[in-house]
C-alpha cells in the first residue's frame, strides 16, 4: 500500500466525523441564521439579516456570557494555578497522586448531581441559615451571579488545574537553579522562568474552560434561577421552547464568531508573554 | 592575615538522611587556579561543586568564598556562576537574553547600554559574536554549551563552576573544547572549578585535581603529581593504568625500598604514600615502564610469553604471562627499536624494568 493511500485511510474516520459532526451543522446554523422562522416555528427557507439585526434583544445573554465566561475562568485560573504548582513543585510524590485524584473526583458524578448538591448548600437553608446563626444575617446566595459562579469554578477547575499541572511538572529543575545561580531570588525566578514556561498549560486550561463557558447553559439555569441568563439558555430557550430556529441559528454563529475573535487574541498574547514560543499558539 | 585563597571548603560534611555523601572534605582553592573534582559516579564530586555553588548546604563544616563564610548564604547571593551539565539554558529567550540574564538581575539595575556591551563582548569571547537573536533550541550541542559558558562567564563570577560541561559534546568536539575552556581560562583569570569523571579531561586541563573516592578527598595534586606520586592504589588505578603486584618489603634505602615480588621477583622501588614501613606493600608498576625484549636479545630480564598483542596506532600493548606473573601489561612505543621486530602473540621475551620504575603503596 502506498503510504499516501495509508494516511488517508488512516485519517478517513476522523475526517468524515468532522464533517458530519461539525462542519455540517455548523453550515446548517449559518445557513438557518438567514431564514424565517415558520408559522409553527422551525425554519422557512429565506435571505434576510433580520435575525442578526434582532441580536440585541438577547443582549442581556451576550453581556453576562462575556463578563461571566471570561471572569470565571480568570477566577478559575488564580485557584487552579497556585493549586497546580503546589501539586507540581512542592508536594512529596507520596501525596501528589492521592491530592491529583481529589482534584477529578468530582468528575466521577453527574454535574447535574453536583449542582443540585451546591443548591442545597447556597439556598437559604444551607450556607446563609448557618451564616445567620452566628448573627451576621442571612445573606443571599442562590440565584444570583456569586452562586453562579461559584457553580461555575467548582466545576471546571480541574480543567484548568491539569493542563497546567503538566506544564509545571515538566518543568527543568535545573532552570530554576540556573535562575538562582545567576541572581535571581525566588520570587523573581518564578516570575522570569516558572510562569513563562508554565503559559502553554495556563493557554490550554484557559481555553477549555472559556469555550466551554460560553456554552454553558445548566449552571446558570440551576444556580442562576433564570436570572442570571447566559447565551447557551437563550439558546435553549429559542430552539426548545419559542422554536425560533433562525433567530437562534443567528445566535449560535454570532456565539462562535466572537468565540473564534477572543480565543485567537488571547492566545497571541499568551504568545507574546511567553517569548515567541510555538507550543503555546498549538492549542 | 592575608586572605589569599578563593574558596575554601573546611571538615566539609553532607548527608541526605542515612547516606554520606561527601565527608570531612578539607580543600582549599587557590586564585585563578584550574581545580578539578575527578571520581566514579557517586564518589562526592557533585555534591561538593553544588555546595560551592549553595544548592546543598553542608552538614557539617565550613564553606568559605572569598575569605567569607557562606553558609547558609542562597545560591542567587553567592558570587559563583555555574555552567550545567545539560546547559540549563533558558528555551523561552533567545541567545542574548540568556547571556543578559544574570546581569539583568543585578539591583540597583544595571544600563541597558552597559548590559548590552557585556552580552556582546562575552558572546565574542565564546565566539558566538552573530549568533544574539538565535533561539537556543536552533544551536548545536557545541554552540548551546558556549552560550551556557558565556551566560556565567558575563558576571565575572569569583569562581566558574562547571558542572561535566563535556558530558553531552561527542568526543571532537570535547577535545575542542578542553583547549578552548583552558585558555579562556587563562585570559580571564577567573578560577575554575571542574566537576568530571573523564580523567583525561582532568589532567589536560587542571592545574590540580583532587581525586574524591566515597566521599572522601583520595588525594589533591597536579597531574604530574598524581600520576607520578598516587598515594594509594585507588588513585594509582585512577589515574592512568597500572600493574599491581603484591610484595614484600625486605628493606629501604634512601628514599628507595627494596621489595620481593611474586616468584621472589625483586624490585627495587620508590616509596610512595603511607608505604615507608616493612611487611606487605603492593607495587606500582606503568605498563609504559615495563620494557620488553625478544627472548634471544641480549641483556636481562624475566622471562614472559606474549598472550595478547593490541594494536593502539603509536602503540602496541602487550600482555604477557609467566608461572611468577599471572598478568603484566606493557605498552611499547611503535617507535622503539626492538632487536629482530616486534614479538607477536606466543613468543617467549624477556621484560625488565628500571630501578625506581616500581611505586611501593600501602596495602589498602
Amino acid at each position: 500500500m502506498r503510504p499516501s493511500l495509508r494516511t488517508t485511510l488512516f485519517l478517513a474516520p476522523a475526517t468524515a466525523w468532522l464533517l458530519c459532526m461539525l462542519v455540517l451543522p455548523l453550515v446548517v446554523v449559518v445557513v438557518f441564521s438567514f431564514g424565517e422562522r415558520g408559522g409553527a416555528g422551525g425554519y422557512v427557507p429565506a435571505f434576510t439579516f433580520e435575525n442578526y439585526a434582532n441580536l440585541g434583544a438577547r443582549w442581556a445573554a451576550f453581556r453576562n456570557t462575556l463578563t461571566l465566561a471570561p471572569f470565571g475562568t480568570l477566577l478559575c485560573l488564580l485557584i487552579a494555578y497556585p493549586l497546580a504548582y503546589y501539586l507540581a513543585q512542592k508536594a512529596s510524590p507520596r501525596w501528589r497522586t492521592l491530592l491529583l485524584i481529589l482534584v477529578i473526583v468530582p468528575f466521577w458524578t453527574s454535574i447535574l448531581i453536583r449542582s443540585y448538591a451546591w443548591i442545597q448548600i447556597l439556598g437559604g437553608n444551607g450556607l446563609p441559615r448557618l451564616i445567620g446563626e452566628f448573627g451576621f444575617g442571612r445573606p443571599r446566595f442562590i440565584n444570583t451571579p456569586f452562586a453562579v459562579m461559584v457553580g461555575i469554578v467548582y466545576g471546571y477547575l480541574p480543567l484548568m488545574v491539569f493542563p497546567i499541572y503538566v506544564a509545571l511538572e515538566k518543568l527543568d529543575r535545573r532552570l530554576l537553579e540556573a535562575s538562582s545561580d545567576l541572581g535571581s531570588p525566588p520570587w523573581r525566578t518564578f516570575l522570569q522562568v516558572t510562569l513563562p514556561l508554565s503559559l502553554a498549560g495556563v493557554a490550554t486550561g484557559s481555553m477549555l474552560v472559556f469555550i466551554l463557558l460560553m456554552g454553558e447553559f445548566l449552571i446558570p439555569q440551576l444556580l442562576g434561577g433564570g436570572k442570571v441568563f447566559f447565551i447557551g439558555n437563550a439558546l435553549v430557550d429559542l430552539f426548545l421552547q419559542s422554536r425560533n430556529w433562525p433567530f437562534g441559528a443567528a445566535l449560535a454563529a454570532t456565539l462562535v464568531l466572537v468565540m473564534l475573535v477572543t480565543v485567537t487574541l488571547y492566545l497571541r498574547s499568551l504568545r507574546r508573554l511567553s517569548g515567541g514560543r510555538d507550543d503555546v499558539a498549538l492549542m | 592575615m592575608v586572605n589569599q585563597t578563593t574558596a575554601e571548603l573546611r571538615n566539609v560534611t553532607k548527608r541526605f538522611g542515612a547516606i554520606t555523601a561527601a565527608q570531612g572534605l578539607n580543600l582549599a582553592i587557590f586564585p585563578g587556579e584550574f581545580l578539578s573534582f575527578l571520581g566514579p559516579s557517586g564518589c562526592g564530586k557533585t555534591t561538593a561543586l553544588r555546595m560551592l555553588a549553595g544548592f546543598e548546604q553542608a552538614s557539617e563544616g565550613d564553606i568559605l568564598i572569598d575569605g567569607e563564610v557562606v553558609n547558609g548564604v542562597p545560591p542567587y547571593q553567592r558570587p559563583v556562576n555555574m555552567v550545567f551539565q545539560q546547559y540549563a539554558l533558558f528555551p523561552h529567550m533567545d541567545v542574548a537574553r540568556n547571556v543578559a540574564y544574570g546581569l539583568n538581575q543585578r539591583r540597583p539595575r544595571l544600563a541597558r547600554a552597559d548590559i548590552d556591551a557585556k552580552v556582546a563582548q562575552a558572546l565574542d569571547m565564546v565566539r558566538l559574536s552573530g549568533f544574539a537573536g538565535r533561539r537556543i533550541w536552533e544551536m548545536s550541542g557545541g554552540q548551546q554549551q558556549r552560550v551556557a559558558l558565556a551566560r556565567a562567564i558575563v558576571n565575572e563570577p569569583k569562581i566558574l563552576l562547571l558542572d561535566e560541561p563535556m558530558a553531552a559534546l561527542d568526543k571532537k568536539l570535547r577535545h575542542d573544547m578542553q583547549i578552548e575552556l583552558k585558555s579562556l581560562q587563562r585570559e580571564l583569570g577567573i578560577t575554575f572549578v571542574l566537576v568530571t569523571h573523564d580523567q583525561e579531561e582532568a589532567l589536560s586541563m587542571s592545574d590540580r585535581v583532587c581525586i574524591m573516592h566515597r566521599g572522601r578527598i583520595a588525594q589533591i595534586g597536579t597531574p604530574e603529581e598524581l600520576y607520578d606520586q598516587p598515594q594509594s592504589r585507588y588513585v594509582a588505578d585512577f589515574i592512568g593504568r597500572s600493574n599491581f603486584l603484591p610484595a614484600r618489603a625486605l628493606g629501604h634505602d634512601g628514599g628507595q625500598l627494596l621489595a620481593e615480588g611474586p616468584g621472589g621477583l625483586r624490585f627495587v622501588a620508590r616509596a610512595g604514600g603511607r608505604a615507608a614501613g616493612d611487611g606487605a606493600v603492593t607495587l606500582s608498576l606503568r605498563p609504559e615502564e615495563v620494557r620488553v625484549a625478544r627472548e634471544d636479545a641480549a641483556g636481562e630480564g624475566h622471562e614472559m610469553r606474549v598472550t595478547h598483542r593490541i594494536f593502539l596506532g603509536e602503540h602496541v600493548e602487550y600482555h604477557l604471562r609467566s608461572a611468577a606473573l599471572d598478568h603484566l601489561v606493557a605498552v611499547v612505543p611503535r617507535s622503539e627499536d626492538i632487536a629482530g621486530g616486534m614479538p607477536g602473540v606466543g613468543a617467549a621475551v624477556r621484560v625488565a624494568w628500571r630501578d625506581g620504575a616500581a611505586l611501593a603503596l600501602a596495602e589498602d
